[in-house]
C-alpha cells in the first residue's frame, strides 16, 4: 500500500496516533505530527511512497510536535523529535514539514553509515548515476529539478548514498528542495511540477518542495553504478560551460561535500577513489539558461 | 505516546547477550533505547565478540555495523588527540592523567570498545593549572564558555577549568585539577592519585589512574553526578571495570581501603550495590562487608533505591524517568555545593536557558 490509498482521515489518524510509517528508499521512517501543514505536506509528496507494517523494522522515530508552555499557542512553534528526544532549536509552526524535511536529511547523514554519504543532488539515466556533489547556494537542486522535468529519473535530491567497497548508489526519492530564486525558476521552466506553497522567512530563506515523480518513487530499490560526477556551479548571467575536472580534484570535492568520510577510515577513501575512477568528471558553470543546461547533460548521457 | 518499547530490554540484552540469537524479535526497540542510552557500539561490539552479528536481520544490523564504524572512527580520534595533547603539554614536564574514555581508550580497557566519546580528561597537578591552559591555548585551545559567570563559576568552585576546544579540529579539552570539587566537603587526596598513577608505556608523560582509583572515579562520577542522562551507560562502563580489574584479588583488598582513605566510601557502595542488582556482579564478601559501612540510613537508602532505578532507564519520554532525573540533578547539585551558593547558581543558571544546537 501507498500513503495515497490511506482512506481519508486514516492518514490523519497514524500521523497523530501511532505513527505513519514510511519507507524512503533504504529507510523506514516512523512519522508522528499534529500539525495540518505535515498532513497535507505528507500526503502530496509521499503519496507515492509504500507505506510500512509495524510488523516491519523502522529505522528512524522522527515527530514534529508543539512545545508545550506559551509557544503551543501564540507564535506558534514546532519541535523536531528523534527517538523521543528534541533535537534542534524550534522553528515557526508554518515551516514544521521543512522542519521535518531537515531533520530527516540530519537522521540519514548522521545514523546511515552503512553508507558513505555526500551532500549531492544524483539523478540516474540508462542505470548510471549522474552525481551533483555541491555546497547549498551551488544550484544544485535547481539543476535537479530541470533535469527531473526533462526525464532524468530522480535518484535524490539532497543525500548520495554510496555503498562501500561497493560501486553501487542507492536511490533516496524525497521532495526536491527549493530556495529563494529557485522556485520561481523551476515555476516557469516546468510549469507541471506538483510544488507545495512557499514558506517564507526560514534559516534558508523561502523553501518550496517540488513532489518527487512516481516513477522515481516506484523503481527506488533499483540502484545505480558510477556514471558522471559534475560540480554544479550557478553563476547569475553566466554562459553555460562544462569543462573537464581531474579526477584528483573531483575526489576532494566529494571529500569535502561527505558527511562522514571520517567514519568510514580507509575504507571510505578506496570506496570515493573507486567512485571517482568508474566515474567521468567535470565541473559545469551555469547561469539560469535550465533548457541549455539540459542539453548539455543529455549530450553527456547519449556520448559512448 | 504509544508505541514507546517496554523499557528494560536494553537491560536484559546487555545481562545476557546470548539472548539475541536468531529468534530474537525486539531489534526495533532494542536499537532505539541501545542508541538513547549511548550504547549502540557496546551492543555492537558485544554481539559482534560473541559472533552473533550475522544473526542479526539486515535493516537492524546496519545500525549495529553503522555503530561499530563510527566507535572506531572515534577511538582513532581519541588516540591523535591523546597524541596532540601529549605534544603541547610535554615542555611543562609535569605528570598528566588521563581520565574517563581517554584512558579506557590508551589503556586498552573493556569499556573502550564500542564507546562513544565526547571529549578528552586530563588531570594535572593543581600548581601547574595556570601553566597547562596558557599552554593550551597557545596549542589552538580555546575556552567554551567565554561567559563571565561560567569562568567565574569553575575557576572558584569546580574541580575543573572551562571546558577547552581546538580552534580547528574543534575536539574538546576538559582539564581537570582534582576528581571532586572541594566545596563539595568532600576532599580527594589527589597527590595520592598522582602518587599511585600509571604510566602509559606508548606515551611518555601520560598516566593512566591505578585501578582502585579508577573504579573509584568512575562511581564518583556516576554517583555524584547530578545529570543521568547516560547514568546507564556510565554503569556499563564501570561494570566492565570491574570485571577486568576484579580478576585480581589485590584489586579487591585494596578496594574498600583507599576508598576510606579518598573519602569516597559512599559512591563505592552505590557502585557494587548497582552493578550488582543490574549485572549480577559479585564482589568478594570481605568487600561487601567493609563496603556495608558507606551505606547511607535506611530512608535515603530506600529514596535513592526508587530514584536511581527510575533514572537508569532509557525511556527518557516517561514522566517518572523525567522526574527521578530531575530529583538526581537536585540532589547531584546538593552534593555539589552548599546551598546558598546552589541557590544563587540555580537562579543564575535559570535565567540563562542552554538551547539545543541549531539545524545543521
Amino acid at each position: 500500500m501507498i500513503v495515497g490509498d490511506l482512506a481519508a482521515g486514516e492518514l490523519r489518524r497514524r500521523l497523530r496516533g501511532s505513527g505513519l510509517r514510511v519507507r524512503i528508499g533504504p529507510v523506514v521512517a516512523e512519522v508522528r505530527s499534529p500539525f495540518g501543514v505535515v498532513e497535507s505536506a505528507m500526503a502530496m509528496h509521499y503519496a507515492a511512497h509504500h507505506v510500512a507494517t509495524h510488523a516491519e523494522f523502522a529505522d528512524f522515530h522522527v515527530a514534529v510536535s508543539p512545545p508545550f508552555g506559551p509557544r503551543r499557542w501564540i507564535k506558534r512553534q514546532s519541535l523536531f523529535h528523534f527517538n523521543g528526544n528534541v533535537a534542534f532549536l524550534p522553528l515557526a509552526a508554518t515551516q514544521a514539514f521543512a522542519l521535518l524535511e531537515w531533520g530527516l536529511n540530519w537522521c540519514i547523514s548522521s545514523h546511515c553509515h552503512q553508507f558513505l554519504i555526500v551532500h549531492a543532488a544524483v539523478l540516474e539515466r540508462d542505470g548510471k548515476a549522474l552525481i551533483l556533489p555541491a555546497p547549498p547556494g551551488s544550484g544544485k537542486s535547481t539543476l535537479c529539478g530541470a533535469l527531473v522535468a526533462c526525464g532524468w529519473r530522480l535518484f535524490s535530491d539532497e543525500l548520495a548514498l554510496i555503498e562501500p567497497n561497493g560501486d553501487r548508489l542507492i536511490a533516496l526519492p524525497r521532495p526536491i528542495s527549493l530556495k529563494n530564486e529557485s522556485i520561481a525558476t523551476i515555476a516557469g521552466f516546468w510549469p507541471d511540477a506538483a510544488m507545495s506553497p512557499v514558506v517564507h522567512e526560514t534559516a534558508k530563506g523561502s523553501v518550496a518542495y517540488v513532489r518527487p515523480p512516481a516513477t522515481s518513487v516506484r523503481l527506488a530499490g533499483r540502484p545505480a553504478g558510477p556514471g558522471w560526477i559534475v560540480l554544479p556551479q550557478y553563476v547569475k548571467n553566466a554562459p553555460t560551460e562544462l569543462s573537464s575536472l581531474s579526477r584528483c580534484e573531483a575526489f576532494m570535492r566529494l571529500v569535502d561535500n561527505a558527511f562522514n568520510y571520517n567514519v568510514h577510515g580507509r575504507a571510505g577513501f578506496d570506496t570515493l577513489a573507486d567512485l571517482v575512477a568508474a566515474s567521468r568528471c567535470f565541473r559545469f558553470r551555469y547561469g539560469g539558461d535550465l533548457q541549455e543546461a539540459v542539453r548539455v547533460f543529455d549530450a553527456l548521457a547519449a556520448a559512448p | 505516546m504509544s508505541g514507546d518499547p517496554a523499557p528494560g530490554i536494553l537491560f536484559e540484552a546487555l545481562r545476557d547477550i546470548d539472548r539475541l540469537g536468531a529468534a530474537y524479535r525486539d531489534w526495533e526497540s532494542l536499537i532505539r533505547q541501545a542508541r538513547a542510552a549511548d550504547l549502540l557500539g557496546t551492543l555492537a561490539v558485544r554481539l559482534a565478540t560473541r559472533d552473533l552479528l550475522g544473526h542479526v536481520p539486515a535493516a537492524p544490523r546496519a545500525h549495529l555495523t553503522g555503530a561499530l564504524y563510527r566507535c572506531r572512527a572515534q577511538e582513532a580520534a581519541v588516540r591523535r588527540e591523546v597524541e596532540a595533547v601529549r605534544g603541547i603539554l610535554q615542555p611543562l614536564r609535569i605528570p598528566v592523567i588521563l581520565l574517563k574514555g581517554a584512558a579506557y581508550v590508551m589503556a586498552e580497557l573493556p569499556p573502550a570498545r564500542g564507546r562513544m566519546f565526547s571529549d578528552v580528561d586530563i588531570l594535572v597537578p593543581r600548581d601547574a593549572l595556570p601553566a597547562v591552559e596558557s599552554t593550551l591555548m597557545l596549542g589552538g585551545y580555546a575556552t567554551t564558555h567565554p561567559h563571565p559567570y561560567d569562568q567565574r563559576y569553575y575557576r572558584r568552585w569546580r574541580h575543573e577549568l572551562p571546558p577547552m576546544q581546538h580552534v580547528k579540529r574543534m575536539t574538546i579539552i576538559d582539564v581537570h585539577h582534582t576528581i571532586v570539587a572541594d566545596i563539595s566537603g568532600v576532599h580527594v587526596d589527589t597527590a595520592a592519585l598522582f602518587a599511585a598513577a600509571v604510566p602509559l608505556a606508548a606515551v611518555p608523560g601520560m598516566h593512566v589512574l591505578a585501578p582502585v582509583d579508577m573504579v573509584l572515579h568512575s562511581a564518583t562520577h556516576l554517583f555524584r553526578n547530578e545529570d543521568l542522562t547516560h547514568g546507564y551507560r556510565d554503569l556499563v562502563d564501570l561494570d566492565a571495570l570491574l570485571g577486568r580489574f576484579g580478576a585480581d584479588p589485590a584489586f579487591w583488598s585494596a578496594l574498600p581501603a583507599r576508598a576510606s582513605q579518598l573519602g569516597l566510601g559512599r559512591p563505592l557502595y552505590y557502585a557494587l550495590h548497582w552493578t550488582s542488582r543490574m549485572f549480577g556482579t559479585v564482589a568478594p564478601a570481605p568487600v561487601t562487608a567493609a563496603v556495608a559501612a558507606h551505606a547511607p540510613p535506611a530512608g535515603r537508602r530506600w529514596l535513592m533505591e526508587k530514584l536511581v532505578e527510575r533514572a537508569l532507564r532509557p525511556d527518557a519520554r516517561h514522566a517518572a524517568t523525567l522526574w527521578a532525573r530531575r530529583a538526581m540533578y537536585v540532589r547531584g547539585h546538593w552534593l555539589k555545593m552548599p546551598m546558598p551558593l546552589l541557590a544563587w547558581h540555580l537562579t543564575v543558571k535559570a535565567f540563562r536557558r542552554d538551547e539545543p544546537s541549531a539545524l545543521p
